[in-house]
């Protein structure tokens, strides 16, 4: 049972190019290192992509979508290193993502401590939460992970939304007081400093995920995902190897949940929902699970197409339509849950997976 | 005493709901492996469809008629929301069980944006009987009959699933399968057909938990099946995944619980206190969830 669930398909085993013409070191880096100086440099371009970004690439409005479909790209690459890389389907994931953010904004907003003080809190108690939750939940494998890890996250949502002592401030989420955080983080016209620090948060978690996989841990990793039963017979403790994704998962998640609740300048319930979380899921195999670029494309476009699908419908593109089909087109989840089915179907590698496929197809007819 | 009384009565009613909603959930898993997550979107269907049918009859008709025939209309809805999903969904993906979750995921995102886009994220109220908004006075405590009928329905339910599997052809190739499938293949019998129609009967299921939930919050909301699904998960992981009567008997202690935490503890405890309940039973009794027997 544990064994045949516990094997999503992955796509990037063979990321070096088999046969003679294998690419030197210096240009397999060469893609990543021109995007991210790309990236840097959005702020300082003042074109407009109309129908693609609100306004000036470097105005306000698309710097604030530009950095928070980032931090959703870290959100999926950090939810990757448990569900792509480790082959656990966790369901909880989200409940790391909540424990950072909300640490940070009540820790600062309600206890008033200084800002390095709370990101320590808001780092090591989403961490110790890992441990505990993901301690309980490995007692058990496969769907009923999944099930369990649902059941946590699940009552995470119920205590921010009972808002106890008014820390939560329920369903209304909670501000981060500004007078606590830089002053270039705060205010519309420092929009470009909070898309910076989006995009660090994603090199950072990029680099440390690059490191795992390549480390023994990350190896011991994907043995797990492989074939439990036979990693366990080489002589890993998979609980332990389990543990370890779960806990670098939470802690990379909890950074995106601090990095999110800077972006937007508080915290909102809506990261501990039950939808959210499988959000999460979807992203990471929109992009391609377990693969180095699938699920930060997958998160960036998951946020980016959710913001503008709301747009479209209200712009009017769908009026065109009967009332009820332009109803339900008008709701982004359903576009993007219905896509993602078919994703599941035909592209079972992902975007990235498919984009590879036909880029090689494309090479050597 | 009397309230002891009430929140007893409460707690099994509400146990009633919980083993409605996972009884599908808990015979589709025990079968074939399918963690439905479409099952919160079956009592959706149902809700709404039983809905739709009860504002679409003359008001001069019993409420109580309507209801019943709204019952009747839910559950065929159900059935046949289940049948298509396995047929056309389901089926293909036979033995991807991540696959298989993924799409059952997929389809309940974008079922409750189809809801929303069609009804409206607002909450509808829902006309209720009026013997079932009464109550009865037992021992001092007035006990409200609705909690009554549920509990009525879900022993009717239990009672005839436990006689499905007992003294049934297709119960016995279930609890067969349940056992080992691929024996049952072996032996010549399209264990695809019985899926089919496994998956029919937790849409039913779940068609008729979704319109007794509605009745007894007292609304139709497009996000009720997937609160409801979630208690669901906790009461089948509790019951041994895939067991009916430990779904049973998980079900009623969750209410129980969830009740007696809520009036004894503080609001809202009871909620927290189920997810502690499933934190006990993982930490206390692993190995037996890891089985399934129908």
């Amino acid at each position: 049972m544990t064994a045949d669930v516990a094997t999503p398909t992955r796509p990037d085993a063979v990321e070096p190019e088999p046969g003679p013409r294998r690419r030197p070191p210096w240009l397999r880096h060469l893609p990543p290192v021109v995007l991210l100086l790309v990236l840097a440099w959005l702020p300082y371009v003042p074109v407009e992509l109309p129908g693609l970004l609100p306004g000036r690439v470097n105005g306000p409005g698309s710097m604030q979508l530009l950095a928070t479909c980032l931090v959703f790209a870290g959100f999926a690459l950090s939810y990757d290193v448990i569900f792509g890389r480790t082959g656990l389907l966790s369901f909880g994931h989200a409940l790391f993502v909540a424990s950072g953010s909300y640490l940070l904004t009540i820790s600062v907003s309600s206890w008033s401590m200084p800002l390095p003080l709370a990101l320590l809190v808001a780092l090591g108690g989403t961490t110790l939460l890992a441990v505990v939750v993901g301690g309980i939940a490995l007692r058990v494998g496969g769907i009923a992970f999944a099930m369990v890890t649902l059941a946590f996250a699940q009552a995470a949502s119920i205590i921010v939304l009972r808002d106890p002592g008014g820390v939560t401030g329920g369903e209304e989420g909670k501000a981060l007081a500004r007078d606590a955080v830089p002053s270039i983080l705060v205010g519309v016209s420092n929009a470009p400093y909070r898309y910076w620090l989006a995009l660090g948060f994603v090199v950072v978690a990029f680099l440390l995920v690059q490191a795992l996989v390549a480390s023994r841990a990350g190896h011991a990793m994907a043995a797990v995902r492989e074939n439990e039963g036979r990693a366990a017979v080489l002589g890993f403790t998979t609980y332990r190897v389990k543990l370890l994704a779960i806990v670098v998962g939470a802690f990379l998640g909890g950074l995106g949940g601090v990095v999110h609740a800077l972006v937007l300048g508080g915290s909102s319930p809506h990261l501990t929902s039950a939808e959210f979380t499988l959000a999460l899921l979807v992203m990471v195999v929109l992009g391609g699970a377990g693969s180095r670029w699938g699920a930060l494309v997958g998160g960036f476009l998951y946020h980016y197409a959710d913001a503008r699908l709301v747009e479209a419908s209200g712009s009017g593109v769908f009026d065109v339509l009967p009332d009820v089909l332009a109803d339900v087109l008008g709701e982004p989840l359903f576009i993007l849950g219905t896509f993602f089915v078919v994703v599941v179907y035909f592209a079972p590698t992902g975007l990235t997976g498919l984009g590879g496929r036909l880029v090689r197809k494309a090479v050597r007819p | 005493m009397s309230d002891l009384l009430l929140i007893l009565v409460t707690g099994l009613g509400l146990g009633a709901l919980y083993f409605l909603a996972a009884s599908g959930l808990s015979l589709i898993y025990g079968l074939m492996g399918v963690l439905n997550f479409a099952h919160g979107s079956f009592m959706t269907a149902g809700a709404y469809a039983a809905w739709v049918t009860m504002d679409a009859m003359p008001s001069s008709t019993a409420v109580g008629l309507r209801l019943l025939v709204a019952v009747l209309v839910a559950l065929v809805v159900g059935t046949l929301v289940g049948v298509v999903v396995e047929v056309v969904l389901i089926r293909p993906l036979y033995r991807h069980h991540i696959q298989q979750v993924l799409v059952t995921v997929g389809l309940s995102l974008a079922s409750v944006a189809a809801v929303q886009g069609v009804f409206g994220s607002d909450p509808y109220p829902v006309a209720k009987p009026s013997f079932m908004r009464g109550t009865v006075d037992v021992l001092g405590a007035r006990l409200p009959v609705d909690r009554f009928v549920y509990l009525a329905v879900a022993l009717l339910l239990l009672g005839g699933l436990l006689a499905l599997l007992r003294y049934t052809r297709l119960g016995l190739v279930i609890r067969a399968g349940v056992e080992n499938r691929t024996m049952v293949e072996a032996l010549g019998i399209d264990v695809q057909r019985t899926f089919t129609i496994v998956f029919g009967l937790g849409g039913a299921v779940a068609a008729l938990a979704g319109v007794l939930f509605s009745q007894y919050a007292g609304t139709v909301s497009p996000l009720q099946g997937g609160s409801l699904l979630i208690y669901a998960f906790i009461v089948v992981v509790i019951g041994g995944m895939g067991s009916l009567t430990g779904t049973a008997v998980a079900a009623f202690a969750v209410g129980l619980v969830q009740q007696l935490a809520n009036y004894y503890a503080a609001s809202g405890i009871g909620d927290l206190s189920v997810v502690l309940l499933l934190a006990l039973v993982l930490l206390l009794r692993p190995s037996s969830l890891q089985g399934a027997h129908a």
